[in-house]
């Protein structure tokens, strides 16, 4: 059974609305940047995907008080969020049965790492020791769409927000819920610069997913998050859908920690599970959202499990992440929306950065704007702990 | 060089935390990765930190590790060419 | 089922022995030997919440006679703080040099669920739910919906949670934890704010088909961000209504008081609707985590196995010859809100 998306919305280094993501998108147009808001040795080295704004211009844009304890991932989750409810024309949040899925895995650890020491010496900076914890995250988002109903977060790492717009789409399947707010949001922080740099997967320069002499991604930070809703709802206020939730899947590799095996197999059980899910063929999908990552394994292991899954007749594909970054638990969400954009102005959006194939196979994604009649789109996203997370948007 | 090795061992128990193992377990030319040792690439990592932070060698690209990191006597090896610190 | 606490309740009978605790007001787990479990090569970058969790994961399968489940669903309010802060005060202190990945790698919030997935072979169905209290209960809601559907058969679901210095000393500052001035702790006695906080893992295997051992029936559950005080009755006989109950049909109520006395209040109003059957309380066993409710419903569901209630858990003096229906209600400082309903086999 299709759940219906109603309203959408994001905010990441390439537009602070959907309207200015998608224009940045069909002009080619990269957020890729040295860092700007965070101290850090790497500052003027990596590439990441940054949104140019800093919390006190989010927090006067949420109207929030200046002595507010919102670490930067709430601020960015909740003006998402608002904007989700808005395009959604909602205007009592609670009539209906309704619930928050949020999804990331930073919470508030930007400012658990900038106050680290200093909690102990100077109470004005205390109000944030209970932001650190990623339920309060999801809760400040919860209030500041008016929200009071089910509200939960999950953590799986860089399929994260794909499994919140799972467990929502699923709540409204079994009638438990009428609507929800699904997405993730995440914000750039050091504890997670340096972590994917001691894995040394970090690019110094700009990530290029499925290229042969790939180094690696580029972190982002952003937020984006749907508004599913029931057909009652649909039917009794005449929503406009966007698009649908047609089928997903969630596997896990089993395989290792951080890396994935290499044949992909749970990246290859997961989509399987969103087609059987769909009641579609491999062959009605006219566009793949990828991980890609850049990566050396991710690609690799992916673009095998692409290969296992549509063999001779792999669809128009492409990764974002040139334009964003990876945003971690954010990443499923944005390319949730881009894929609802996708579907709207039936139009491709390419895989930049792109020179040289790949030795391991004949895979070369899109590498221009392709404008082409889009009724079904396929978005992964894997994250840590082999979680691999599989989403079919549909047209009708 | 003998020193060394001595000091690679304890390092190495010390920052992969191999509990139940003691420096004379280790031999000079076992290997390090899948059967002797049974270290991943994981701990291929923690041990191209140990490179930099102790004896300041900076490895550019972490396939290198491969073959310095084969067996303690082929690590001491490269470290004593290369070590900086 | 399996269940590490403070408390020993990892290897034996049903609350056989117990200590309360009145003098700390941080209490660590028991920890049982890792030996046999977890092999060696894994275990030494493990922390204490995946491998407890391990622990407990292995005991709930084995008692269930299941070898690989179909789906693994886990709840963590904190997450793996201890290589967390491993990593992130290495970064501050080291300026970001020499920094090592295996913290970082180990800190990911779904690590718990990816660690009993790797030892298993699984390669099903895996999420993480963190979001403070009801952690634990949106993964039973999650297994529940999967399983009423027909989706999967099988589903491991549990919950760990661990301390670790840095945050607790963190908690101290603003009186999440109580202050050693407030001993001795009691939770049902409290004239202070805070709560005792301590650590656990506690794992089930749900199945849609009853079997010989079984424990209970999971048959409802409802979560709720934020509730007033006021608003607590209506929630209760809502959610009972939805499932045709009444008040009146609830044998046994389990309780989350944790001897904050700023919050309690929401466990005497619960309580003050229920004042005719037993009443269960079990922190002051367990102590408070965001996932100590996950302890609760071990008690929960043993109690209803084994149709008695041990004295060490009475909030009440009220008995009860046969119990059917039993009601838990949890939340943590007005807010995470949650109710499970279970039945007997």
């Amino acid at each position: 059974m299709k759940v219906a998306i109603t309203g959408m919305g994001i905010i990441s280094s390439i537009g602070n609305t959907v309207e200015e993501n998608f224009h940045s998108l069909v002009s080619l147009k990269t957020g890729l940047s040295t860092i700007s808001n965070i101290e850090t040795i790497h500052k003027d080295i990596i590439k990441v995907g940054e949104i140019k704004l800093t919390n006190e211009q989010l927090a006067k844009q949420l109207n929030l008080p200046s002595d507010n304890n919102y670490s930067r991932t709430a601020l960015l989750g909740a003006i998402a969020a608002k904007q989700a409810v808005e395009n959604a024309k909602i205007s009592d949040m609670n009539a209906y049965k309704s619930g928050l899925i949020s999804a990331t895995s930073v919470g508030g650890m930007d400012m658990t790492e900038k106050y680290y020491y200093e909690y102990f010496e100077n109470e004005a900076c205390q109000k944030y020791i209970t932001s650190h914890d990623i339920g309060d995250n999801s809760q400040k988002i919860a209030n500041c769409i008016g929200l009071k109903g089910m509200v939960t977060t999950i953590s799986t790492a860089c399929s994260s927000a794909a499994n919140a717009i799972m467990l929502g789409a699923r709540l409204i399947q079994s009638g438990e819920l009428d609507r929800v707010v699904v997405g993730g949001t995440d914000a750039l922080a050091k504890f997670t610069i340096n972590g994917f740099k001691t894995l040394m997967i970090l690019s110094d320069d700009y990530n290029a997913p499925f290229d042969n002499n790939r180094k690696g991604l580029n972190l982002g930070e952003a937020a984006a998050f749907l508004v599913l809703e029931s057909e009652t709802i649909v039917k009794n206020e005449n929503k406009e859908v966007l698009a649908y939730v047609a089928g997903f899947g969630n596997a896990n590799d089993a395989f290792h920690q951080t890396a994935s095996s290499e044949n992909g197999d749970g990246a290859f059980l997961a989509m399987n599970k969103a087609f059987k899910m769909a009641k579609i063929q491999p062959g009605e999908i006219d566009y793949i959202n990828a991980h890609g990552t850049a990566t050396p394994n991710n690609d690799l292991s992916e673009g095998r499990a692409i290969i296992r899954i549509f063999g001779e007749n792999v669809p128009d594909f492409s990764s974002t992440k040139p334009f964003t970054g990876h945003t971690l638990a954010a990443a499923a969400g944005i390319e949730a929306v881009y894929s609802i954009l996708a579907i709207q102005n039936n139009i491709i959006f390419p895989n930049l950065n792109f020179k040289t194939n790949m030795e391991e196979f004949n895979l070369t994604p899109q590498l221009t704007l392709k404008e082409k009649e889009i009724h079904h789109v396929l978005s992964n996203s894997f994250g840590f702990g082999g979680n691999c997370s599989t989403l079919i948007f549909s047209k009708n | 060089m003998e020193a060394l090795k001595q000091e690679l061992k304890s390092k190495i128990i010390e920052v992969l935390n191999l509990e139940d193992i003691a420096i004379e377990d280790i031999n000079d030319n076992d290997p390090l990765f899948g059967d002797g040792l049974g270290l991943d690439s994981i701990d291929a990592l923690e041990l191209i930190v140990l490179l930099d932070k102790e004896y300041g060698i900076r490895l550019a690209d972490p396939k290198q590790g491969k073959a310095i990191f084969e067996s303690i006597e082929t690590m001491a090896a490269y470290i004593a060419e290369n070590r900086t610190k | 089922m399996g269940c590490v606490s403070s408390q020993d309740t990892y290897e034996t009978s049903f609350l056989e022995s117990v200590e309360i605790n009145t003098t700390e007001n941080i209490v660590y787990a028991k920890q049982p030997s890792y030996k046999e479990l977890i092999p060696p090569a894994a275990a030494r970058r493990m922390a204490k919440g995946v491998k407890m969790g391990l622990a407990a994961s292995t005991k709930a399968l084995k008692e269930a006679n299941v070898e690989v489940p179909d789906a693994i669903i886990t709840g963590t309010g904190m997450g793996c703080i201890e290589d967390s802060e491993k990593f992130l005060k290495a970064l501050i202190d080291n300026n970001e040099e020499y920094l090592t990945p295996t913290n970082f790698i180990q800190s990911t919030h779904n690590t718990v669920g990816a660690q009993i997935a790797l030892g298993l072979g699984c390669k099903g169905y895996n999420f993480t739910y963190v979001n403070g209290s009801i952690s634990f209960e949106s993964a039973l809601l999650d297994a529940k919906l999967q399983l009423e559907n027909e989706e999967e058969n099988t589903i491991l679901v549990g919950a760990a949670d661990e301390t670790s210095s840095h945050t607790m000393e963190l908690f101290k500052l603003v009186n999440i934890i109580k202050k050693e001035s407030d001993q001795p702790y009691s939770v049902l006695n409290s004239n202070s704010s805070g709560v005792v906080y301590s650590e656990g893992a506690t794992f089930v295997t749900l199945e849609n088909v009853k079997k010989e051992n079984s424990y209970a029936v999971l048959e409802a559950l409802q979560i709720q961000n934020e509730l007033n005080i006021d608003e607590v009755e209506s929630f209760i006989t809502s959610f009972l209504e939805k499932n045709h109950l009444k008040i009146q049909d609830i044998d046994v109520v389990v309780l989350g008081n944790n001897g904050d006395i700023n919050f309690d209040t929401y466990y005497t109003a619960v309580g003050s609707l229920f004042s005719q059957i037993p009443q269960v309380y079990y922190k002051h066993l367990s102590g408070e985590f965001n996932t100590a409710s996950a302890f609760g419903f071990w008690v929960a569901a043993s109690i209803l196995k084994n149709q008695a209630i041990p004295q060490v858990v009475k909030m009440n003096s009220i008995e009860k010859a046969n119990f059917s229906k039993v009601l838990l209600y949890n939340q943590f400082q007005g807010k995470d809100h949650s109710l499970v309903l279970l039945s007997k086999c």
